[in-house]
């Protein structure tokens, strides 16, 4: 066990173990919080998530195979049911009392299946965090997942600074003007934002392309991070002039944009993203492009956070020097660690320390 | 990117006072044999037996087994120095690896050095480096009378006509602009001292055509134009007053009010413990470096580590807003 310290997110909270099409009757192995998964559908179409390690001899049940809703070990067929009992042992006519393997609480909702790494009895579905926009009609669009091999918190880092597009995404997003407007930092009790307005300025490619309006943009980032591992993005550009700063978008075009970096590891992570748009939401064609575009992007992002994460670990007694500009991240880690730090004792309780 | 704090225990082996309101310290720390010049180390205070921690310019190694530094004494303070004085040779001291924000390069034509009272500190290694490997160097050292130049005589024998003593009792002031114009242009400038000094010198370095990096500075924004006194201040989006004792920073006083405000390198030069300004009346005793002369001038926003109310009514913001509604439901 880790001390408090090492902790870098919580396992009291809803995170989101895969898109709703990556779970299905194949076994699909995840490790969500250090915690080895093991994820499919039943025959009801709902999801499941069990332990990956067959109580027997650890071996991972994600290799072995389904038969109805149960899951049989593919190296002596111990077989365990949806809440994690076993079934049936080989040549023997009665089963171990005690042998069972861990089920963890699984909720599917806006477009995700999310999973429960921590106690049980906390793990309410009423807490999952709220995504409406996957089932509002207003919004169009879709996503991927992508592994990175860093620190989930990087890349909330990343997010939480879009001064980086002006280096990181020069060709597409970024432009001088963006690096140097003012931003303005809040919290909540689980909240941390950053409001940025770039006013009657150039609009980088990607925004000229979506909007297709002659002339100069004022263009918007509101960037919330929910804790501990959502960072949503109400972006957009209007034309120059049209009211959008007094909160009349309508000549504009938005995008809420999702980015849920779950922990997996200490060091890696899974980046699911996606791109809801307010425009053109039956334009199919447009929704692959967008996907295609941002999968870019988030390439680029991809490249730098995970230098970052080789770098850190060649200098582990270095720490960074934040900026002004990190604010917003620091007040993310800081929603983090009130999280972390809020659970230790019960923590303690689950692991039996 | 910087070191991570890592504490020695040590053994505090003398105090000796050197000139009226400065003490030198001889701390014994095996761990620690040598520090690049202008290097500091992080010493544990107590202050009301909270504890806290100040950074101290190393000043020498005595036979490469342990640190000395010079700790001035100043009563309107925070309250490290007045700690760092009740200690007696035998005490337990915990400090950290020498580490240097403030590094000498070796490539410059030309060393102007400038240090005002204890801000000799971090450049006296820096001058006895320099004429050790024969670089064009000159020191210019300003003490406010005789018996405050600290370790003048130590310096007098390693520079010799390289060092220039400035004595305001005697009505002998540095000509900064003199001393500027002076350095060749590819010459580079290291100073410490109060932050008037200070100031005055970055004015004229950025008017100048020189080139910014070649000018070196080191701030631990424990001076201001002010002494230090209570205050207090209200938060306006919180609702609350709080009060700032004499010896607190503005900073630790609101977190120890459960305020929470963003902090990192806690000597004025990050900005992330910048405050809103909503009202002010009165002068605020700027100390930070992260703000320009024009910003402080303008006081939109106050650093927290470091800045003060002189005197006067403070009405501040904290970045606390509540958790947003994201969505509006139809």
């Amino acid at each position: 066990m880790s001390s408090k310290k090492d902790q870098t997110f919580p396992m009291n909270a809803w995170y989101v173990a895969a898109w709703d099409a990556e779970v299905s009757r194949k076994l699909l192995a995840r490790t969500i919080c250090e915690k080895d998964l093991v994820l499919y559908r039943k025959l009801d179409g709902t999801a499941a998530a069990l332990a990956d390690a067959c109580w027997h001899r650890l071996v991972p049940l994600s290799a072995g195979r389904l038969e109805g809703d149960e899951l049989v070990c593919g190296y002596h067929g111990l077989r365990f049911n949806t809440s994690g009992r076993c079934t049936h042992m080989p040549s023997q006519e009665t089963i171990n009392p005690s042998a069972c393997v861990k089920s963890y609480p699984v909720v599917e909702r806006h477009r995700f299946v999310w999973i429960w790494p921590g106690d049980p009895a906390q793990a309410d579905p009423a807490l999952v965090p709220d995504l409406g926009w996957f089932e509002d009609p207003d919004w169009a669009g879709d996503g991927r997942m992508t592994e990175v091999r860093a620190d989930y918190r990087l890349v909330i880092d990343n997010l939480m600074d879009l001064t980086h597009e002006t280096y990181v995404h020069a060709s597409t997003i970024g432009n001088e003007a963006l690096a140097e407007a003012p931003f303005k930092p809040s919290y909540g009790a689980k909240t941390a934002s950053i409001t940025r307005w770039v006013l009657d300025g150039e609009p980088p490619p990607f925004w000229a392309a979506q909007l297709d309006k002659p002339g100069l943009v004022d263009r918007w980032q509101y960037i919330h991070f929910l804790a501990p591992s959502i960072v949503v993005l109400d972006v957009g550009v209007a034309p120059a002039g049209s009211g959008a700063p007094q909160g009349d978008r309508s000549q504009g075009v938005s995008m809420w944009v999702i980015h849920v970096p779950t922990p997996s590891r200490l060091d890696t992570c899974y980046y699911f993203w996606c791109h809801l748009r307010n425009y053109r939401q039956h334009d199919q064609g447009l929704t692959r492009r967008i996907m295609d575009a941002a999968g870019g992007i988030l390439r680029e992002d991809e490249d730098v956070i995970e230098a970052q994460q080789r770098a850190m670990e060649r200098n582990p007694g270095r720490d960074f020097n934040n900026l002004n500009i990190d604010a917003g991240s620091l007040w993310a880690r800081n929603r983090i660690q009130a999280l972390i730090d809020a659970e230790a004792p019960a923590l303690l309780k689950v692991v039996g320390i | 990117m910087r070191n991570l704090d890592q504490w020695y225990e040590a053994t505090l082996t003398s105090s000796v006072q050197i000139t009226p309101t400065v003490r030198q310290f001889t701390i014994d720390c095996p761990q620690i044999a040598t520090s690049a010049p202008g290097s500091h180390i992080n010493v544990r205070v107590y202050i009301d037996g909270r504890p806290d921690h100040r950074s101290y310019s190393v000043v020498g190694h005595p036979s490469e087994g342990g640190v000395i530094i010079a700790v001035k004494y100043l009563p309107q303070s925070r309250g490290g120095s007045a700690y760092m004085w009740s200690l007696a040779a035998g005490a337990r001291i915990w400090l950290t690896p020498p580490a240097s924000d403030f590094e000498l390069s070796f490539n410059s034509a030309e060393y102007l050095l400038l240090a005002g009272g204890i801000g000799i500190t971090p450049v006296i290694r820096m001058a006895e480096t320099l004429m050790s490997q024969g670089k064009p160097v000159r020191l210019l050292y300003a003490a406010r009378s005789r018996d405050e130049l600290a370790y003048a005589g130590r310096l007098q024998e390693a520079l010799a006509h390289r060092l220039e003593v400035f004595v305001a009792d005697e009505e002998r002031f540095i000509d900064l602009a003199q001393a500027i114009n002076s350095l060749a242009p590819a010459g580079e400038l290291y100073m410490c001292g109060p932050l008037g000094l200070m100031e005055a010198v970055r004015a004229i370095w950025t008017a100048s055509t020189r080139d910014i990096s070649r000018l070196h500075y080191e701030t631990f924004g424990s001076s201001g134009r002010h002494p230090a006194k209570a205050f207090s201040v209200q938060i306006s989006n919180l609702g609350i007053e709080v009060q700032i004792p004499q010896d607190r920073s503005l900073l630790d006083a609101l977190s120890d009010a459960g305020v929470q405000v963003l902090s990192d390198c806690r000597r004025g030069e990050c900005g992330l413990c910048a405050l809103e300004v909503v009202a002010m009346e009165g002068e605020v005793d700027h100390r930070d470096v992260f703000f320009s002369p024009e910003q402080h001038r303008e006081t939109r926003f106050i650093c927290a580590c470091v800045s003060r109310m002189a005197q006067g009514r403070l009405v501040i913001e904290t970045a606390y807003e509540g958790d947003p509604v994201l969505r509006t439901l139809p």
